[in-house]
């Protein structure tokens, strides 16, 4: 097969010596830009962009491709350890790798992640070399009606699924798609719900604010109450011998959420717009929903570690394929990476493929060499990430609070946010009292933007006929699925009355 | 790297200090913390890619001693940038990198009390064309053709912008009003996802930069009909422009760096000095045509009686959008 042929002159390349360091240095500086609560990937590429020019572009781009590989795994550290998500792409890690952590699992939680991320990243990586040309075809024949139909279907899934108070679901995903409508509306580009005429509010509310304030200040809030402070987070195990005990506890509680995660992860991130972090909360979603006892997700199911960590690895690859084959970015950090294709004198576009040849394969054989670097390198720093919860959680509980404030800071340099963080956190807070899911909020809060613009294209395109979501090809089995899923609670609970009615 | 750079730039320093009579030194205005370099787009758009290449070239030939910081605030048509930038308070850090929203944005948010001709003319990097694209598969290969098709879609002709009252809008406003066409016009949120859903053929046809759309034009995919700009694009010779046509009609994008009200001079002639080695570099020439942006230098009072001009156009083109 020719295709072998270019991937193992690929990964020859990576494996050359500049090439190599580059790849060990970037999945490291990413693993820590992750890790960092505020920064992700976005930051860390934007920021060591212009170092680039210091190599040729085929190495530059392995670097830059490294950063955000290992960012994707860094992001996992610090939603376990902390709770505060890392990167915008692990917010779903925090839904269960935290409860872990407070269960003394901390260490089962990162070995699952990393090893749900090295899966997922190679599940990915053999979709790209196989299929790349066909899935850039696929990808374009995603129009308006086609994406919102997907993120129906991303909606149903938390509502679809069991366990939580449907009514609370609802209302809880009603809220974060209020808070997602805040600023400018992209269609008129007139202003909305500008709370106050404070002109904060008109960059609207970023999805890092609300999910800093609800997992980072209010996770703090709600763990100080339930324990007043007396946290021990118990003695993790550290040998290598529990270390590979997690790794088969990792493999057999988690192998379900892997491959889901890497399967619809990569497919989401291909689509252009979408990205990895719709990717990660769509594979918690729907991992949730297929499981036999969803009522354990939230409550530390290794299924739900590594459902979104390997979502997040595999659609970071699967984001790069529009970006190759069509010049067209498929999340916010390929749009920078295309950027600074332009910048060495690259011609992105469907002609890189074959002009390229080199540089393209080059990086694709880096996706594995980087994957398995990021693998090693994650496992050996598990150690230490995990020494961190030793210490009493009220030394914790400040550093925690003071990571959230300055990575809400950086992330927008706007001190409007901070104090929203802080509101979020408090409200959050309460809302947990009261036993209210908020999860759906934060996926409202991602999947809004997206889901509300290509409703209204889709209803432009029809002259504001609804029909247009059933009658393509693509979009309407999407979309009866996606109703027959939202449904689904209300007839079972009619079911559930009638025999109750008749006795 | 940086860490090094410094120490390389602070014996520099030390040298000319040791070297230089002292009253010169005091002259000059040199920033002394990064440059808060503001773009009114999100990332990966064209204003994006032009601050990005523009920060990389002063990084590579080392012409500031403080780094230019790239920030993407591109809300409600860069209404997030104008404030951000009216309200700054160190206004000697920070630039703007701009695009015609520098003009349209104030005209149609009146609310934002933003009267751009206090802005501190820095530079102007160059002007962007706009150029009308199909996909090839339409089966059209000229405007005349492209005419006749829409009108034959009655009503039904489906074009893909960046929104209502952003520079391709009004091209295509324009291009509607002389020739009598009825066109859809479908809203995205960015030029990258014009072309992608005309490349896929979510759209009929769109107007874009032609960075924008370059490598769909290189691999076959794309069909330039028509060029709004003064002359026949060096790029695209066989695309006939509307002038030709016989309308007195060209729009461009400008792509200019502006500082914020109350810059202070000494600052300014800094940033202009700056920037007029950028233009001259190599790298941007060498840019300009790849791009294929039209160059357009000016010195500041020149781009000050080119932004009056072009507010007062583009109130008249508006209002005609609106009509």
């Amino acid at each position: 097969m020719e295709v072998l042929g270019f991937l193992a002159d690929g990964i020859l390349m990576a494996l050359e010596p500049l090439n190599l360091m580059l790849i060990l240095i970037g999945v490291s500086v990413g693993l820590f830009i992750g890790a960092m609560p505020g920064l992700g990937s976005v930051n860390g590429v934007a920021i060591l962009l212009p170092v680039t020019f210091l190599v040729p572009p085929g190495s530059a781009i392995i670097f830059l491709a490294a950063i955000y590989y290992g960012a994707m795994y860094g992001g996992a550290i610090s939603s376990v350890t902390l709770g505060i998500p890392g990167a915008s792409t692990a917010v779903a890690t925090t839904f269960d790798g935290r409860p872990l952590a407070l269960q003394g699992r901390a260490s089962l939680a990162l070995v699952t992640a990393a090893i749900a991320s090295f899966i997922g990243g190679s599940v990915a990586n053999v979709l790209f070399t196989l299929f790349a040309p066909v899935l850039a075809t696929l990808a374009l024949s995603f129009g308006p009606p086609e994406i919102f139909a997907l993120m129906l279907l991303a909606f149903a899934t938390f509502v679809g699924l069991g366990g939580d108070d449907i009514a609370k679901t609802v209302f809880s995903i009603c809220f974060g798609l209020v808070l997602a409508s805040v600023g400018y509306d992209q269609i008129s580009g007139a202003p909305r719900l500008v709370l106050l005429d404070i002109s904060g509010f008109l960059h609207g509310i970023g999805f890092l604010v609300l999910a800093i304030g609800v997992y980072g200040i209010g996770e703090m809030l709600w763990t100080i109450e339930q324990t007043r402070g007396e946290v021990t987070t118990t003695t993790p195990r550290m040998t290598v011998s529990g270390m590979l005990a997690d790794t088969k506890e990792a493999l057999a509680r988690g192998w379900k959420g892997t491959t889901i995660g890497s399967f619809l992860g990569f497919f989401v991130g291909v689509l252009p717009a979408a990205g990895a972090t719709p990717g990660s909360l769509m594979s918690y979603g729907v991992a949730k929903m297929v499981s036999r006892a969803p009522e354990t997700y939230g409550r530390g199911n290794p299924d739900g570690v590594a459902a979104p960590e390997a979502a997040n690895n595999s659609a970071s690859t699967g984001a790069m394929l529009p970006m190759l084959t069509l010049g067209i970015p498929g999340s916010p950090t390929t749009a920078i990476l295309l950027g600074g294709m332009v910048i060495w004198g690259l011609v992105p576009g469907p002609r890189l493929f074959t002009t390229e040849t080199e540089f393209v394969w080059g990086l694709i054989g880096s996706f594995y060499v980087s994957n398995l670097a990021a693998l090693i390198i994650n496992l050996a720093f598990i150690p230490l990430f995990v020494w961190m919860l030793r210490m009493p959680f009220t030394i914790l509980a400040p550093m925690i609070f003071v990571l959230s404030i300055t990575g809400g800071y950086a992330a927008t340099r706007d001190m409007h946010d901070i104090w929203l963080i802080v509101i979020f956190g408090l409200g959050a807070f309460f809302l947990r009292k009261f036993d209210y899911p908020l999860a759906p909020a934060v996926l409202a809060i991602v999947l809004g933007p997206i889901a509300e613009p290509t409703l209204r294209q889709s209803l432009l395109l029809s002259s504001g006929d609804p029909s247009i979501f059933f009658t393509r090809p693509i979009a309407g089995p999407i979309t009866v699925i996606a109703l027959i899923l939202i449904f689904l609670p209300a007839l079972k609970y009619l079911r559930r009355r009638k025999p109750a009615a008749a006795e | 790297m940086h860490f090094t750079k410094r120490g390389f730039l602070g014996a520099a320093a030390a040298a000319t200090l040791a070297l230089a009579p002292l009253p010169a030194l005091a002259q000059e205005w040199e920033p002394s913390r990064p440059i808060d370099f503001v773009i009114m787009a999100g990332p990966g758009g064209g204003a994006d890619q032009i601050a990005r290449f523009i920060q990389s070239v002063v990084e590579k030939n080392d012409m500031t001693s403080r780094p230019l910081v790239p920030n993407n605030k591109g809300g409600g048509s860069g209404a997030e940038a104008l404030l951000h930038m009216s309200q700054v308070r160190d206004t000697d850090h920070t630039l703007l990198v701009t695009l015609n929203s520098f003009f349209t944005t104030p005209l149609r948010q009146e609310g934002l009390g933003i009267d751009v001709e206090t802005f501190t003319p820095i530079a102007m990097m160059g002007v962007d064309p706009f150029v009308l694209w199909v996909h090839k598969d339409q089966g059209i290969t000229s405007f005349d053709q492209f005419v006749e098709e829409v009108k034959a879609a009655d009503g039904e002709w489906v074009m893909g912008g960046t929104g209502k009252g952003q520079e391709d809008s009004i091209v295509i406003a324009y291009m509607a009003g002389a020739y009598g066409l009825k066109i859809k016009y479908i809203p995205y949120d960015g030029g990258g996802a014009v072309a992608k859903d005309l490349a896929g053929r979510q759209v009929m046809a769109t107007v874009n930069n032609p960075a924008e759309a370059k490598g769909f034009y290189d691999s076959g995919d794309f069909v330039p009909l028509l060029a709004f700009s003064d002359e026949r694009m060096e790029s695209y010779p066989d695309v006939p422009t509307l002038k030709e046509m016989g309308h007195d009609f060209s729009y461009y994008n400008q792509r200019a760096i502006v500082g914020p009200p109350g810059m202070s001079e000494e600052a300014a002639s800094y940033y202009r000095d700056l920037f007029t080695r950028v233009y001259e570099s190599e790298e941007w020439q060498s840019y300009l045509v790849s791009e294929s942006l039209s160059p357009l230098w000016m010195d500041a009072d020149g781009q000050r009686a080119y932004w009056q001009k072009q507010v007062e156009n583009h109130r008249a083109l508006l209002a005609q959008i609106d009509s």
